[in-house]
């Protein structure tokens, strides 16, 4: 039954949550060799042993950035989560409590959509302090309005459909019916929604802590190593940004083409056109 | 005996209503078909008698009582397009349980075949989807069946196949019919009367 453009998606798909579970775990297994500071390998450029070269305390950049960005990935998790969490309680709730709280609703969507976004970020996380909470709080808070917007207007057409109606009728009730015909229909967006959120909540991660409101100097985030090798790069070292910079892009590319090849699996519709004439 | 007293219903307000002081009575076993042109408010008039539409004016009574807000309507429509009333990511099987128990002979009466339930809408043919809902409308507590134009995506052999089997099933359990269409022989074939919407309706010429 499946075709071969969905047997390529679930392959792409597994492979690149397969490499990212890989760097996330790295990531926390060299925590340790991400601080170890050795005078006698500094500056280092590219070699062998250093894959990505060492900087002027003798820290592996290897390590280093392999331990940011399972950093970034772990906020990026907790923060989407939480942020999806919030889509779906809200679109939920505009849809199907009355017009009041859909003006609300969409009223909060609205404004907070309507402030630029970094600018909203920064000052969420500079009003928490700054460091691990202030981030986390500042991305969970603002990645949720695009997400609550395609649940509502999913929750609204359901609920006028023919179909969910007609089970009322059948003697369903409200929550029954909404259980049985509008989750089948969610869970997909929201899986998806929740992926695609990913790549955003990784990079305004690493934005807002490279522009210093976020995560302290002493953790190794990779928004922390790339604003500490803006100043060297001017002496020739290169790959103190340059690494972290593609790895970085990588894996946000990577979020963001699994979400997408997801996105094929689970709404077979547009997929298997031409299979049942 | 499904009454309908004086309905009356508009889409927009302070417009002319689609429907005027509407009035109706079906009998238990009873099958009246309307007929009247496409847009003059058949399907309106069937919503409203199966309570997915509030009338503005009059009311709707079900052997003397009010139709239920909740749990199962002892009025039930089948819709014209069953592509739109049955849910695409469920099987055929579940959407058939929708209507509570489900009865092999009924299947057996309009010919559900057992494979047909592990399949998923899209791989069923319109018709086949169309019996599905027709036995999903049947459940025990149904006293009253409305058609809003069911068959007129079949062809005439399958037409006849669906009208026999149920006029089979409504003679047995004395259940009454309100049919829509704008075929009136096919109405006049399957139903024991047969009216034009307008002179149901108290302004009736004007229409």
């Amino acid at each position: 039954m499946k075709n071969n453009k969905q047997r390529q998606a679930a392959v792409f798909f597994s492979a690149a949550l397969l490499f990212l579970a890989m760097v996330t775990a790295a990531g926390v297994l060299c925590r340790e060799a991400a601080l170890e500071t050795d005078f006698s390998r500094k500056n280092l450029a590219p070699c062998r042993e250093y894959w990505f070269g060492t900087d002027c305390m003798g820290r592996d950049m290897f390590a280093r950035t392999l331990a940011g960005l399972s950093m970034s990935i772990r906020i990026g998790l907790c923060t989407a989560g939480v942020s999806a969490c919030l889509a779906l309680l809200l679109g939920v709730a505009a849809a199907v409590m009355g017009k009041a709280a859909d003006r609300v609703i969409s009223f909060l969507i609205d404004t907070i959509m309507g402030i630029p976004h970094l600018l909203l970020l920064i000052l969420i996380s500079y009003a928490l302090g700054k460091g691990f909470l202030g981030v986390a709080a500042g991305v969970a808070l603002t990645h949720w309005p695009s997400l609550t917007r395609v649940i509502r207007g999913e929750v609204l057409q359901l609920k006028n459909s023919e179909f969910y109606q007609i089970s009322r009728k059948l003697g369903w009730g409200r929550g029954q019916a909404a259980a049985r015909h509008m989750l089948p229909h969610l869970v997909p967006q929201f899986t998806v929604g929740l992926i695609l959120m990913f790549p955003h909540a990784i990079l305004h991660e690493s934005s807002i802590t490279f522009l210093g409101f976020g995560l302290s100097a002493k953790q190794p985030a990779i928004g922390v190593i790339l604003s500490e090798s803006m100043r060297y790069l001017i002496t020739g070292q290169w790959w103190l940004a340059l690494f972290p910079g593609i790895m970085l892009v990588i894996t946000v590319l990577l979020f963001d083409r699994a979400g997408n090849a997801l996105r094929g699996l689970l709404e077979p519709m547009e997929n298997r056109e031409g299979v049942y004439g | 005996m499904l009454e309908a007293d004086n309905l009356i219903f508009s889409y927009r307000r302070r417009e002319l209503p689609v429907l005027d002081r509407v009035s109706l009575q079906v009998k238990p076993g009873e099958r009246v078909g309307i007929f009247s042109p496409s847009g003059s408010g058949k399907t309106t008039l069937l919503k409203l008698l199966s309570g997915y539409l509030l009338p503005q004016g009059g009311k709707v009574l079900a052997d003397g009582k009010p139709l239920p807000r909740s749990g199962f309507c002892p009025v039930q429509m089948v819709w014209q397009h069953p592509e739109r009333a049955v849910n695409s990511r469920l099987t055929m099987g579940k959407i058939l349980a929708e209507g509570g128990k489900t009865d092999p002979r009924l299947e057996a009466l309009f010919g559900i075949e057992v494979d047909w339930k592990r399949r998923y809408p899209e791989e069923l043919s319109g018709g086949e989807l169309q019996r599905f809902c027709i036995v999903r409308a049947l459940g025990e507590g149904t006293r009253y069946l409305l058609a809003d134009e069911i068959t007129a995506m079949l062809d005439m052999i399958t037409q006849a196949q669906v009208w026999n089997a149920l006029l089979e099933e409504m003679e047995r359990r004395q259940i009454g019919l309100v049919a829509v269409s704008h075929s009136r022989e096919l109405l006049e074939q399957v139903c024991t009367r047969v009216v034009g919407l307008e002179e149901l309706s108290y302004s009736g010429v004007k229409r």
